[in-house]
């Protein structure tokens, strides 16, 4: 049995240790997002954030994931209160097959986390390990810079009401 | 959302459930005659007969409209398409053009996707033809329905159809009556072949169609919905992975299961010939018994692949068979000649998501969810490699990844059926990995073009004679010899032998015909009648390289004529829309006659009519080139397109800046490679693509309005443009080209240095 901390939900999965978090998250939790792309941590369909960092779950065994926390996209929103990201993405309706989509929001998130008015030329850099074959990069990048305002937007309205 | 879990679809619940009124569904009309209308996309119709070949649209394969739409005591209305989703948008279109020809808000509609028994037939999802064939056919169903529902309104309110009209579901009376189309709907009411004319909504009216529209299945898949097969985990479903034979002419010699057969988790190894897989209770245990059982595997190998170190030359000696595109050739006064070759490696799909099927045999019917393109052939075909009679197997569409073509969809969905006979009563899902996906889907063929222009002495074209060296694109099912694991078993179906067939959309010899109005014109297709490497359709078959080709010799003769590229394809364009999308895009770019790029960097233009048949597309794009490295980074993006009447303009953007980027891949970076036995390009390290450093700041699409023209397919048109233009504006930025794929750095490099 190994423990792990899913979208702040704790979990006891009884798979091999070896094995990578991918198909825990797909197999065991049923979770959706997080695609298998390649494996080998070549294309980022799988990126998932560990404590703030973006990972490929496809090459990463949960033997070491223990006491940390794991986000996959549905811990961002749902589809019926989509979070900043997911509202962005939709709004620029930034995806053709969507298959990539779900790693690009994952390894957006984390940079947005960091700095919420990342430039261009930045969201570029930072999604430099992320693979899209249907060519929707354009609106990829619109959309994270779009999350970036709402979460702005949304810090701000929360330190509004709590102030 | 669809729902993933395995339904019990069988026909009966579904038509003859609660509460719903219903119509017989025609699966398969009486076949009166087969003919194929012109400008019929091969691979869309291949063996799909044509009942009724004056009905617009599907109709003509599918002529009665219960095959199409399905109106329930509810209101609520269902829309039957044979078109599949493939990241191109169609389920939001198709629905966009059904509210708007049935008076139904959008949100009062829901879609059934390809499925052998529920929707109608249409072929393969193919050549942008959705909105061409199908949105035709559900437009004029629909508004065939709405027609009906307002006479039956008009019979039992005894007032002339006139006096009535359909809005939101409901049909209107002059004195303020309103039926819904709920009370209006009777069993047989809508049903029946269609008739070959509809009252279909004037442009001017619309609501619905012509505007933008966000995607119905975008939400899903941003919050983790269970949006494609891969996502299917129906109860007591087992994971299956295919060990696939070292190389494309291996075969199994020997291979001890033992070692397999008692690994955690694995519940059978399956053998049949060269064709091995496993089934596993969870989805690490398969791929761990996958990687012992290929170790534990003997292979005969061989070397059947051709000399990539001159590929051109190794395609150009293959036994070929002559097709005559065009024979117009007329005496014209040539003051000299120009001629150029270029040259196209194999490449590939390369979709992000790995090939999936899934598949359930129970009581002899074996049921198949895939994400191939062609429910039908898929159907006919892994019937005949299973030996089981067709109605045996079902086969439904279930979105997968972005294929762009024939993928490995088909290959999966056959695994799946094949692994599924072993475990009867089981679930099993199929689930290709990343090499096998990259080794053995079928890829888009390598290709050479050879041109040579006869110019007057402005430099204008007088005569233009082309030549190309392809293989068929188009190896779809077909029998089961076009499915792969059909192909290892031991009683092994031979693969189809494709033939030579000329047709107005083209296949390699796709868009080999320029749209412009030279005098005189030769084109031949030298159809190579052996295929080396396995190959199929990718995005626009032929089109891209032929595109390609013209487009690059179409800026070659204008440096020639001391002219701009972008008046010299003004003045050798008759056709009117042709001209208005070169000289839109021109006017976005803010293109300027000799205009100088900053240092390093360069224009380029291009332009073509998809198929000469579908929607125009004209690219401007700059790109900045460094000369010692090679590295080409795009900069800006303009491009103009005419897609006829527009459904969703939001989607044809999307597609259009989607079709850029990926030419552009192709164009700087994607070329298959293999040594004389095994395909050596078996990851994204080894066949790099485009990533976000290479991307331009920005990627203009205008779509010039058509209302009231038919419909151009757009979901393929700047593949061409596209890559041309990139190709274009790096010879601009270097001052020299380079005449074979991939630009990658080092041709472009030693292209910049004058070293070649």
């Amino acid at each position: 049995m190994v423990a792990l901390t899913v979208n702040g939900q704790s979990h006891q999965v009884d798979v091999d240790p070896d094995t990578p978090l991918l198909y825990v998250l797909r197999d065991e939790l049923k979770l959706n997002a997080a695609k298998y792309g390649c494996g080998l941590g070549q294309c980022g369909a799988c990126t998932v954030m560990i404590d703030g960092e973006a990972v490929f779950s496809c090459v990463t065994p949960i033997v070491v994931l223990e006491g940390r926390n794991i986000t996959t996209v549905e811990g961002l929103g749902t589809i019926e209160a989509p979070g900043p990201m997911q509202q962005a993405f939709i709004e620029e309706q930034a995806a053709q097959c969507g298959y990539c989509i779900p790693g690009m929001m994952m390894r957006a998130q984390v940079l947005l986390q960091r700095d919420p008015a990342a430039s261009d030329e930045e969201i570029r850099a930072h999604m430099e390990p992320n693979l899209c074959r249907c060519g929707t990069h354009m609106r990829i990048v619109a959309a994270i810079k779009r999350a970036g305002k709402l979460m702005q937007t949304a810090s701000v309205d929360t330190a509004k009401r709590t102030g | 959302m669809e729902r993933m879990t395995i339904p019990d679809l069988s026909r009966r619940s579904v038509l003859f459930g609660t509460g719903a009124l219903v119509m017989a569904f025609t699966m398969r009309p009486a076949l009166a005659q087969t003919t194929q209308a012109p400008g019929d996309e091969t691979q869309n119709f291949q063996a799909v007969e044509q009942p009724a070949p004056d009905l617009p649209g599907s109709l003509k394969t599918n002529p009665n409209l219960e095959s199409w739409i399905r109106i329930e005591a509810s209101g609520h209305a269902t829309i039957f398409t044979g078109k599949a989703e493939l990241g191109q948008g169609i389920k939001t279109a198709l629905l966009q053009i059904a509210a708007e020809e049935l008076k139904i808000p959008f949100e009062g509609l829901s879609l059934i996707g390809p499925d052998t028994v529920l929707s109608p037939n249409e072929g393969y999802t193919a050549g942008s033809h959705s909105i061409q064939d199908s949105g035709t056919a559900i437009r004029h169903a629909a508004a065939q329905a709405r027609d009906i529902l307002i006479g039956e309104a008009a019979r039992r309110l005894s007032l002339p159809v006139e006096q009535l009209r359909a809005e939101k579901g409901t049909v209107l009376g002059p004195a303020g009556q309103k039926l819904g189309y709920g009370e209006l709907v009777s069993d047989h009411l809508i049903e029946g072949r269609a008739q070959p004319v509809s009252k279909l909504t004037p442009a001017g009216d619309f609501v619905e169609m012509g505007t933008p529209r966000h995607r119905i299945d975008i939400p899903g898949k941003v919050t983790g919905g269970a949006a494609y097969i891969q996502d299917m985990r129906p109860d007591g479903m087992l994971h299956g992975r295919i060990v696939r034979p070292p190389s494309p002419a291996a075969r199994l010699q020997s291979v001890d299961l033992s070692g397999v057969e008692t690994m955690p988790g694995v519940v059978k190894v399956v053998r049949d010939g060269s064709f091995l897989g496993v089934l596993a209770e969870k989805e690490w245990q398969a791929i761990k018994a996958m990687r012992a059982l290929s170790a534990a595997a003997q292979w005969s190998e061989q070397a059947s692949l051709p000399e990539i170190n001159d590929l051109p030359k190794a395609l150009m000696a293959i036994p070929a068979e002559d097709g005559v595109v065009v024979d117009k050739q007329v005496p014209v006064a040539v003051t000299r000649t120009q001629e150029a070759t270029f040259t196209r490696p194999y490449q590939i799909h390369g979709s992000i998501g790995p090939s999936c099927g899934l598949a359930h045999l129970v009581d002899g019917l074996t049921t198949v969810w895939t994400h191939t393109q062609g429910v039908y052939p898929d159907q006919k075909a892994i019937a005949q490699m299973l030996g089981v009679p067709i109605e045996q197997v079902r086969c439904i569409h279930v979105e997968g990844s972005g294929c762009y073509g024939h993928n490995g969809a088909d290959d999966a969905a056959a695994d799946a059926a094949l692994l599924a006979q072993a475990m009867p009563g089981r679930p099993v899902k199929v689930q290709w990995m990343r090499e096998q996906e990259h080794a053995w889907e079928p890829f888009s063929p390598g290709m050479v073009t050879k041109v040579r222009a006869g110019l007057d002495d402005k430099g204008n074209i007088l005569d233009w004679n082309y030549e190309l060296w392809s293989n068929s694109h188009n190896s779809r099912p077909g029998t089961a010899g076009a499915l792969l694991p059909a192909q290892h078993m031991a009683k092994a179906f031979p693969p189809d032998v494709p033939k030579l067939q000329i047709t107005p959309e083209g296949n390699g010899d796709r868009n080999s015909n320029p749209l412009y109005a030279f005098p005189s014109r030769h084109v031949i297709w030298h159809f190579l009648t052996e295929a080396p490497i396995r190959v199929s359709a990718l995005r626009g078959l032929g089109a891209y390289m032929n595109v390609f080709s013209i487009e690059n010799f179409m800026d070659d003769l204008a440096v020639q004529a001391k002219a701009d590229p972008v008046e010299y394809r003004l003045r050798h364009l008759q056709d009117q829309r042709a001209k208005d999308v070169v000289s839109r895009a021109a006017e976005m770019f803010g293109w300027k006659a000799g205009q100088a790029a900053p240092e390093g960097h360069g224009y380029g233009f291009a332009f073509a009519r998809y198929k000469n048949l579908a929607a125009y597309c004209a690219v401007a794009l700059e790109v900045k080139v460094e000369p010692e490295t090679g590295r080409v980074r795009l900069i800006r993006a303009s491009s103009a397109v005419d897609a006829g009447e527009v459904v969703n303009p939001n989607g044809v953007a999307n597609q259009v800046q989607g079709g850029i980027i990926q030419a552009a891949s192709w164009t700087l970076y994607e070329g298959l490679t293999f040594d004389r036995t095994r395909i050596t390009s078996v990851d994204w390290s080894t066949y790099p693509i485009m990533r976000f450093d290479a991307l331009p700041e920005a990627i203009d699409v205008d779509i010039i309005p058509r209302h009231g023209t038919p419909f151009l397919g757009a979901g393929e048109c700047s593949q061409g443009p596209g890559g041309a233009a990139v190709a274009n504006a790096i010879t601009h930025a270097i001052g020299r080209r380079v005449y074979d794929l991939p630009l990658t750095r080092e041709r472009v490099r030693d292209a910049a240095q004058k070293r070649v």
